[in-house]
C-alpha cells in the first residue's frame, strides 16, 4: 500500500518529468516572475538535456569517489595499512574545511575550463563523506561478530567480503548519499567554469536578471536532490532492517 | 502525614492508577511494591506532582498538594531515583546544594549543610565535595543522590527504586544507612521497589500494588500472616514466609527463661539469624546476651518454630 | 639501534623527490597574460639557495623514511615548510629581471607537491602527538604569525600573487571585511534564532519534524539558486517597505547573500540544539524536575550546559560552511573573496583565483581549528570507567 509521503514523492517525480519534457505547460506559473518580454522558460538549451548532463557529471564523480574512497578505507583498516589510519582520519577532517568553490576554482588552472575541473572537484569533494563513513562502518563492527568470524576459520578476504562489507554497507551507503546530495548542489557551481550543468540555467538567470530561470534551475536541482536522497535512504533502511538493526 | 484520597490516573483508555487511598503516618517508612507496570512509580510521582492525577486529592499535613506551584511543592519534598540522576556537569557539593540554592539559603548555611550531609553519608567533604559524579563509584553516587534529596531538610522523602543499580552487598549497606538516616532526621519516607526482600527489610508498612490498585496495605507481619490475595501470597513467596516472619522481630522478643550451652547470640539480632545459628550448630537452644553482655535467657528451636508458624 | 622504515614516510619521500627533481619549482612569465616557462629548483634559485634547499629536502626525506620520533618529524616538517616559503620568495627575486615590473613569478607544481608532502608529514606527526587544544591553537598562531612576518618582511613581494594583491590592496581588505561580515553575521543571526527554535522543537515534538523537514529542504537548494531566488523578495521589500532601503536591504548585493547564508545556517544550529537537548540524561532531567526546578531553571541550569558541546559543534559546521559559501555571494554582487575567484576564473588568471581562494581556505581552516579546540575544551570526559 502506498503511504502519503511515498505518494508525494511519486507526484513530485511525475511533475519533474513533465516539466523537463514539456516545460511550456508550466509557463503560466513562471510568467509572473519575469518582465513583460522576457522568456519564462529557459530558451538557450534543453532543460532535459542539461538535467541529464548534470546527473551524468554527478554520477561519474560519485562512482569514481566511491571506488577510490572504499578502496582507501579498506586499505587503511587492514593490518598492513593500520599506520595510515590516524592520518587518514585527520586528512578527512582537514579536507572538509576546504570550500567546494575553492576546490573548483583551483582545479581550473590545472585542468582548464569545461567539465573536467568540475568532475575533479566533485570527485575530490565527494571522496570525503564516503571515506569517512566507510571508516566508521569498518572500524565499529561488533567485536563479538569479528571474533566469531575468525573463530569459524574465515580468511581475511572472506571476512572482508562476507562479514565486514555487508555489515558496514548501510553506513557506507549513507556516506554515498551525503556525497551525492553535496555533489548535486556543487555541480551547479561548475557552470561558472563552463561545465554543462543545470547551473547554466541559474547563471543565465542571474546574468539577465530573469528570476524564472533562477527558480526553475534551483528547483530542478532541489527536487532531484530530495528524490535521490530519499531513494538512497529507503535503500539503506531496507538493507539495515534486513540485518535487524 | 500524607493522605492519599481516591487517586486515579488514566492515559487515554488505560488506567494506570485506580482509586488509591492510603494514609501514611509521619516518621515512618512506607514501601510500595509491585511488578513493573503496576502503577507504583506513577503513584509516587503523583505525590510530588511530577504526574498530575486524573482524579483524587493528596494532602500533606492536611494541606492539598495543589495549593502551591508544583516546583515549590517539590522543593519541600525530597526525591531520589534509580541511577541517582546526578547532574553530570556539577560537582558533588554543587549537586547537593541544588535545592538550598533554589530556596535562596545563604552561602555559609549551604556549605554547612553540604558538609554535614557528606559526613553523615561517610564521604569526606574535602575529598568528595569538589569531585564530579563520574569520578565516584556507583554506591557513592547513590549516596550523593540521597544526600541531595535531603539537603533542604524535607519532612517527606520519595524514593523510586533508589538501590536498583547497586550490587547486593552495597545495597544491604545502603539500606541500613537509609534506616539510620531516617531515624536521625525523622523523615517520612515513601519508597518504591519491586524487591520484596528490600520491602520487608525497610518497611513499617507495605502497600502492594497490582494493575493500578492497592491490593493490600499492612505491616510486614500482617501481610505475612494474612496475605489479602493470591497475588500478594505469590509476591511474598510461599516458601519464604516463615523466614521472613522471623526476620521482622529481634531475639529480645523471643527470649525464654532458662540456660543453654555454647556460643551466645545478641538480643538485637533477628530471630531469623538465631534460627540459622541453631540449625547450623545443631543445638536445641542458644544463650541470649543483652546489650551489656550479660546472659538474659535462651532462645529455643521449639520457641522459634511456634513463632514462625502461620495461622491455622 | 635498528633502523626501521616508515611506510607513510616512503610515500612522502617519493612525493618530495618528484616535486624537487622532476616537477618545476617556479613558473616565469614575461607578463601577466602569456604562457609560463617552467623552472626547476636549480634554475629558479641562486646556486647557494638551491644547494641548501636540496640538502634540506634530502634530510627531510631521510627523517620521513626512517621511523623517527614524532616531535622530530613535526619540527622537520615545519622547518622545511619555512625554508620553502623563504625559497619561493628568493626564486621570485632571482628570476625577475631588475627593474622589470611586468614579469611574473609564481610557485609551480613542484612547489605545491613539496608543500603537500610536508603537510602530510606534519599532519601525521600532529595526529600521533595528539596535542591538547591549547597547544593546537598555539601552533596555529605560530603558523599564522610566521605567514604574517614573511608577508610584512617583503620576502614574497616578487611573487605574482602579491603583485595581484598590491594592485588591489584596497579592494582586498574591503572584500575581506564583507566576507567576514557575511560569514560571521549570518552565523550570529542563525545562532540567535536557531537556538531558541531548537529549544522549541525539543519541547514541541510536532513542530520538530515539520521545521527540520523545511530546513532540510532548504539545504538541498543549490547555493547559487538560493542566492538568486532571494533577489526578488528582497528587491520587493527594498521598494515597498519604508526604511528598508536605508538600512542596506537591496535586491542584489549583500542582503540576499546574508539571508541565504542565514537560511543555510539554521539547520545545523537547530538540529544540533535538538540533538544536544535530547542527549541530556533522562534521570538528570527527572531529578531536576523532582527537586523543584522550574522549566526555565532546568533549561538554563541543566539542559543547556549539558547540550552546549553539541550546539557548539553545530556552530562549527555553520562557520566553516559559511566561510566557503560566502564566496558564492560574489555572483550576485554580494562581495567577499569570491569576487577575486570569479574574476580570476573569468580572466583565466590563476593568481587572482588564488588571491580569493587562499584567504578563504586559510580562514576556514583557522575557524575549524579554533572551534575544534573550543569544543574539546568544553566537552567533559565522562566516558571513563565508573569505578573508584
Amino acid at each position: 500500500m502506498l503511504r502519503l509521503p511515498t505518494l508525494f514523492r511519486l507526484l513530485a517525480f511525475a511533475v519533474l518529468i513533465a516539466f523537463l519534457v514539456q516545460p511550456q505547460w508550466f509557463e503560466p506559473l513562471l510568467r509572473p516572475l519575469v518582465q513583460e518580454n522576457a522568456p519564462a522558460i529557459y530558451n538557450q538549451g534543453s532543460l532535459l538535456q542539461l538535467t541529464l548532463l548534470h546527473l551524468r557529471t554527478v554520477a561519474i564523480a560519485t562512482a569514481g569517489a566511491t571506488v577510490v574512497a572504499l578502496a582507501l578505507a579498506i586499505l587503511v583498516t587492514r593490518r598492513s595499512g593500520a599506520e595510515f589510519l590516524p592520518l587518514s582520519r585527520s586528512l578527512v577532517n582537514i579536507g572538509q574545511t576546504f570550500p567546494p568553490v575553492a576546490v573548483l576554482a583551483l582545479a581550473v588552472p590545472i585542468f582548464g575550463f569545461g567539465e573536467k575541473p568540475t568532475l575533479i572537484a566533485l570527485f575530490l569533494y565527494g571522496l570525503l563523506p564516503i571515506f569517512e563513513n566507510a571508516l566508521t562502518g569498518l572500524t565499529t563492527l561488533p567485536p563479538s561478530i569479528m571474533e566469531a568470524a575468525r573463530g569459524t576459520g574465515m580468511t581475511g578476504r572472506q571476512r572482508l567480503m562476507k562479514i565486514e562489507l555487508p555489515l558496514a554497507m548501510p553506513v557506507i551507503l549513507a556516506g554515498i548519499r551525503l556525497s551525492v546530495v553535496i555533489s548535486l548542489a556543487t555541480a551547479t557551481i561548475g557552470s561558472t567554469v563552463a561545465a554543462r550543468t543545470l547551473g547554466e540555467v541559474i547563471i543565465a538567470g542571474l546574468q539577465s536578471n530573469n528570476l524564472a530561470f533562477v527558480v526553475q534551475g534551483g528547483l530542478i536541482v532541489a527536487v532531484l536532490a530530495v528524490l535521490i536522497h530519499d531513494a538512497l535512504q529507503a535503500a539503506e533502511r531496507s538493507l539495515g532492517s534486513r540485518m535487524g538493526r | 502525614m500524607i493522605e492519599i484520597e481516591g487517586i486515579s490516573k488514566r492515559y487515554g483508555e488505560t488506567t494506570v492508577v485506580r482509586d488509591v487511598s492510603l494514609t501514611i503516618a509521619p516518621r515512618t517508612v512506607t514501601v510500595i511494591v509491585g511488578t513493573s507496570g503496576s502503577g507504583k512509580t506513577t503513584l509516587l510521582r503523583i505525590i510530588n506532582r511530577l504526574v498530575e492525577p486524573t482524579s483524587g486529592t493528596i494532602k500533606l499535613d492536611g494541606e492539598d498538594n495543589r495549593s502551591l506551584p508544583d516546583y515549590e511543592l517539590r522543593r519541600r519534598i525530597g526525591y531520589a531515583i534509580q541511577g541517582h540522576g546526578l547532574f553530570p556537569h556539577r560537582t558533588v557539593a554543587q549537586n547537593i546544594a541544588t535545592v538550598p540554592t533554589l530556596l535562596g539559603w545563604d552561602r555559609a548555611r549551604i556549605e554547612a549543610k553540604v558538609n554535614e550531609l557528606l559526613t553523615l553519608f561517610q564521604l569526606d567533604p574535602v575529598a568528595f565535595g569538589p569531585r564530579y559524579p563520574h569520578e565516584l563509584s556507583g554506591g557513592q553516587q547513590q549516596r550523593v543522590g540521597v544526600a541531595r534529596a535531603l539537603a533542604a531538610e524535607p519532612k517527606v522523602l520519595l524514593m523510586d527504586e533508589p538501590f536498583g543499580a547497586l550490587d547486593p552487598i552495597i545495597r544491604a549497606k545502603a539500606q541500613d544507612d537509609l534506616l539510620a538516616i531516617q531515624k536521625h532526621f525523622e523523615t517520612t519516607i515513601v519508597l518504591v521497589t519491586h524487591d520484596m526482600e528490600e520491602a520487608f527489610h525497610l518497611a513499617d508498612r507495605i502497600a502492594v500494588m497490582d494493575k493500578g490498585e492497592v491490593v493490600q496495605y499492612a505491616t510486614p507481619a500482617e501481610m505475612l500472616v494474612k496475605p489479602a490475595t493470591v497475588f500478594v501470597e505469590s509476591l511474598i513467596g510461599a516458601g519464604e514466609r516463615p523466614f521472613r516472619l522471623l526476620a521482622i522481630d529481634t531475639v529480645a522478643d523471643a527470649v525464654e527463661p532458662g540456660v543453654a550451652e555454647g556460643e551466645a547470640i545478641a538480643s538485637s539480632a533477628s530471630q531469623r539469624e538465631a534460627l540459622s545459628m541453631l540449625l547450623w550448630s545443631g543445638r536445641k537452644a542458644l544463650p541470649v546476651v543483652g546489650p551489656d553482655g550479660a546472659v538474659i535467657g535462651k532462645v529455643s528451636l521449639d520457641g522459634l518454630a511456634q513463632r514462625a508458624a502461620g495461622p491455622t | 639501534m635498528q633502523l626501521r622504515v616508515d611506510k607513510l614516510g616512503v610515500i612522502i619521500a617519493a612525493l618530495a623527490a618528484y616535486g624537487a627533481l622532476l616537477a618545476p619549482f617556479a613558473t616565469f612569465r614575461a607578463n601577466r597574460i602569456v604562457a609560463g616557462e617552467a623552472r626547476s629548483i636549480s634554475e629558479a634559485l641562486p646556486p647557494a639557495w638551491a644547494a641548501i634547499i636540496l640538502f634540506l629536502i634530502i634530510t627531510t626525506a631521510g627523517i620521513a623514511i626512517l621511523k623517527t620520533p614524532s616531535r622530530l618529524r613535526l619540527g622537520t616538517a615545519f622547518a622545511m615548510i619555512a625554508a620553502l616559503a623563504l625559497g619561493i620568495g628568493a626564486a621570485a627575486a632571482h628570476l625577475t629581471p631588475p627593474e622589470n615590473t611586468y614579469a611574473r613569478v609564481s610557485p609551480a607544481s613542484g612547489f605545491w607537491i613539496l608543500l603537500f608532502a610536508l603537510g602530510l608529514l606534519a599532519a601525521d606527526a600532529l595526529t600521533r602527538l595528539r596535542p591538547s587544544p591549547l597547544v593546537r591553537v598555539l601552533f596555529l598562531s605560530a603558523v599564522l604569525g610566521f605567514i604574517a612576518a614573511v608577508l610584512t618582511s617583503g620576502t614574497w613581494d616578487g611573487l605574482s600573487l602579491l603583485k595581484e594583491y598590491a594592485s588591489r590592496a584596497d579592494t582586498f581588505w574591503a572584500e575581506a571585511g564583507k566576507h567576514l561580515m557575511l560569514a560571521l553575521g549570518s552565523l550570529a543571526a542563525a545562532t540567535a534564532v536557531g537556538i531558541p527554535l531548537g529549544v522549541l522543537c525539543h519541547r514541541v515534538a510536532r513542530l520538530r519534524d515539520g521545521l527540520l523537514g523545511v530546513l532540510n529542504a532548504i539545504q538541498t537548494i543549490p547555493s547559487i539558486a538560493l542566492f538568486g531566488i532571494l533577489i526578488a523578495p528582497l528587491g520587493w521589500i527594498a521598494i515597498h517597505v519604508p526604511g528598508a532601503a536605508a538600512i542596506g536591504i537591496r535586491g542584489i548585493g549583500t542582503a540576499p547573500a546574508f539571508v541565504a547564508l542565514f537560511l543555510y545556517s539554521l539547520l545545523p544550529v537547530v538540529a544540533n540544539t535538538v540533538v544536544g537537548l535530547a542527549g541530556v540524561p533522562r534521570e538528570a532531567n527527572d531529578a531536576a524536575r523532582g527537586i523543584g526546578m522550574t522549566d526555565f531553571q532546568r533549561l538554563i541550569g541543566i539542559e543547556f550546559p549539558l547540550a552546549f558541546p553539541v550546539i557548539l559543534t553545530g556552530i562549527r559546521i555553520v562557520l566553516v560552511q559559511n566561510i566557503g559559501l560566502a564566496t558564492i555571494a560574489a555572483l550576485i554582487g554580494g562581495g567577499g573573496f569570491g569576487v577575486f575567484v570569479f574574476q580570476g576564473v573569468g580572466q583565466t588568471a590563476m593568481d587572482l583565483v588564488l588571491l580569493g581562494a587562499v584567504p578563504t581556505v586559510l580562514l576556514a581552516f583557522t575557524a575549524a581549528i579554533v572551534l575544534d579546540a573550543l569544543i574539546e575544551t568544553v566537552t567533559p570526559n565522562r566516558n571513563r570507567v565508573q569505578s573508584a
